[in-house]
């Protein structure tokens, strides 16, 4: 059960049962709607930018404690980032997932996700906010 | 079912994250027997060469194995004849070959196909195409509330303007048995086809093509101890002659010009290119393993592990199971509390336990299950009670962990 600790640690418990950033947007807002077909999970994920910076971030969505918690520490990691920084951030978790030795000073918990790198079958389970949030920064510098 | 046949299942014996493995998702595909996985070996160490063209000593032997091969199946399903019986990749493709080929000639703008929610996405994207490609329309049949078909509620969609019913004969979510049957009765009744899905049938109880009088009848190799890669249509001869192949090249065909071409006779007309001519040996291979043991002794026993695992699940206090409480198959889904499936099956892995979570290439019939995931423990002629007992105890220690 070694390894299930690491998998399922506190933080990530406490963003599947408190999630942060949950809902959506009344104004306009980018929005990434994106499936992982392969086991059925969902996310829809609701940016709001502004010259330039994330300024908030929500999602919905149904899925596994690791792709929901995912969500919800990410959405929490972006706000106030500018979009550049953002994407940085986004391939810092492909690296975090690959089992790279890289740190989220800005938002420690998602570190709490490194475990996830010995399970292979649940790394697109924390991987799915991430790819909404870059299809969004694409969509987003393709429309400005 | 005894020790003997768990030694059969070398795969079986290892361990899996510190524990003896429990392997409980058969639904899915089932472990080989060292006698299929000999025969394979076989055919490649002794046999192996191109089938119906060599003139070569291993040509005729590759083409005696691969054409006993067919006579196995078609006798395993009470076929009338071997022409009867198209060897495909799985169930997918055997499913879209009936629906490429004879549902697209059929079907015109205004007729009905006939579906249940029920069906995995294999018996369904494919008559979706054909409605799309043709204007006919897809029917539904409304479900019972606890997930089976009835033959009433289907007679009240077939209509004069139905040309096909399309059905699973075992659901690979609810575990209930339709009544096919009885349904291809009422199909030709009203000049309608009827095309089953055998994947979750075949491996598990006893199959006659001609008691059921289904026109066509698909199913996989490797859920019943053969090899992935290799599967079947069966389908009526005279419905099969009056049919275009839907793939083109070698093997499939009689003579060739420049500008047009003759296709072979049944069944070869439809098996374009070099064919799984291993893949038919291991499940031939499957189909004496699978018939030494008997399929009606298999069928109880799954029955008996299903009832024991409906007892012991019910125990478990917030577990939602799915389906009817009596199975005629060892199959069982259900969701835990609101512990995700993905989380449940990884926490049962931990503890050696394998079972699928996920739609289970069902998406329509979760929509009607309202739950975007399941769980699902599948049973085989190798499990025992032990195993079922095993599941229970990882799922107790799950609850505790996500409490």
């Amino acid at each position: 059960m070694m390894e299930l600790d690491d998998l399922y640690r506190r933080v990530i418990m406490d963003h599947y049962k408190n999630p942060r950033n949950r809902g959506k947007f009344e104004n306009e807002a980018v929005t990434v709607d994106l499936n992982n077909p392969t086991c059925g999970d969902k996310i829809s994920l609701q940016l709001i930018v502004d010259n330039g910076m994330v300024k908030d971030a929500r999602y919905t969505g149904e899925g596994c404690s690791i792709s929901m918690s995912s969500a919800s520490m990410m959405t929490e990691a972006v706000k106030g980032k500018t979009l550049e920084e953002a994407k940085e951030m986004a391939s810092r978790f492909s690296s975090l997932m690959q089992g790279e030795d890289v740190h989220f000073d800005d938002y420690e918990d998602i570190e709490a996700l490194s475990g996830v790198n010995k399970f292979p079958a649940r790394i697109k389970c924390a991987t799915l906010a991430w790819n909404a949030l870059r299809k969004g920064i694409d969509e987003e510098r393709i429309n400005h | 079912m005894n020790r003997d046949i768990l030694e059969q299942f070398p795969i079986l014996n290892q361990e899996i994250n510190g524990h003896p493995l429990v392997y409980l998702d058969n639904a899915a595909t089932s472990q080989k027997p060292l006698a299929v996985i000999e025969a394979v070996k076989r055919y490649y160490e002794h046999d192996n060469a191109n089938v119906h063209r060599g003139v070569h000593t291993l040509g005729s032997r590759a083409t005696d194995a691969y054409e006993g091969a067919r006579e196995k199946v078609a006798k395993f399903i009470n076929a009338k004849s071997t022409k009867e019986i198209i060897f495909t990749r799985g169930t997918t493709t055997a499913l879209n070959l009936v629906a490429s080929s004879f549902g697209r000639s059929i079907c015109q703008e205004g007729d009905e196909i006939v579906l249940t929610p029920l069906e995995h996405h294999s018996n369904l994207i494919p008559w979706q195409q054909v409605a799309k490609a043709t204007g006919a329309t897809l029917k539904y049949v409304k479900l019972q509330e606890d997930g089976s078909v009835t033959l009433a509620e289907v007679e009240k969609v077939v209509t004069e303007k139905t040309k096909i019913i399309a059905m699973g004969y075992v659901s690979n979510v609810m575990g209930v048995v339709n009544p096919v049957k009885e349904v291809a009765e009422l199909a030709h009744r009203h000049g309608a086809y009827m095309v089953v899905d055998g994947a979750q049938s075949t491996p598990h109880m006893k199959i006659d093509v001609q008691n059921l009088d289904c026109d066509f009848y698909a199913f996989s190799g490797h859920k019943m101890c053969g090899p992935t890669g290799i599967g079947v249509l069966y389908g009526k001869k005279a419905l099969l002659e009056s049919m275009e192949p839907v793939e083109f090249g070698g093997e499939m065909i009689d003579d060739v010009g420049l500008y047009d071409s003759s296709w072979k006779e049944l069944p070869w007309k439809f098996e374009g290119g070099t064919p799984i001519i291993a893949g038919a040996v291991g499940l031939a291979a499957a189909i004496d393993f699978l018939e030494e043991i008997g399929m009606d002794q298999i069928e109880e026993h799954e029955q008996k592990l299903a009832k024991y695992a409906i007892e012991r699940l019910s125990e478990i206090e917030g577990l939602k199971l799915y389906g009817p409480r009596v199975r005629k198959v060892g199959l069982v889904t259900f969701n835990l509390g609101d512990v995700h499936p993905h989380d449940v099956a990884t926490v049962l892995d931990a503890s050696g336990v394998a079972i699928r979570a996920g739609h289970h290439c069902c998406q329509p019939l979760m929509r009607w299950l309202e739950a975007s995931a399941t769980a699902r423990a599948s049973f085989y002629l190798y499990n025992t009670e032990q195993d079922v007992d095993r599941l229970i105890s990882a799922l107790i220690q799950t609850k505790e962990y996500f409490g």
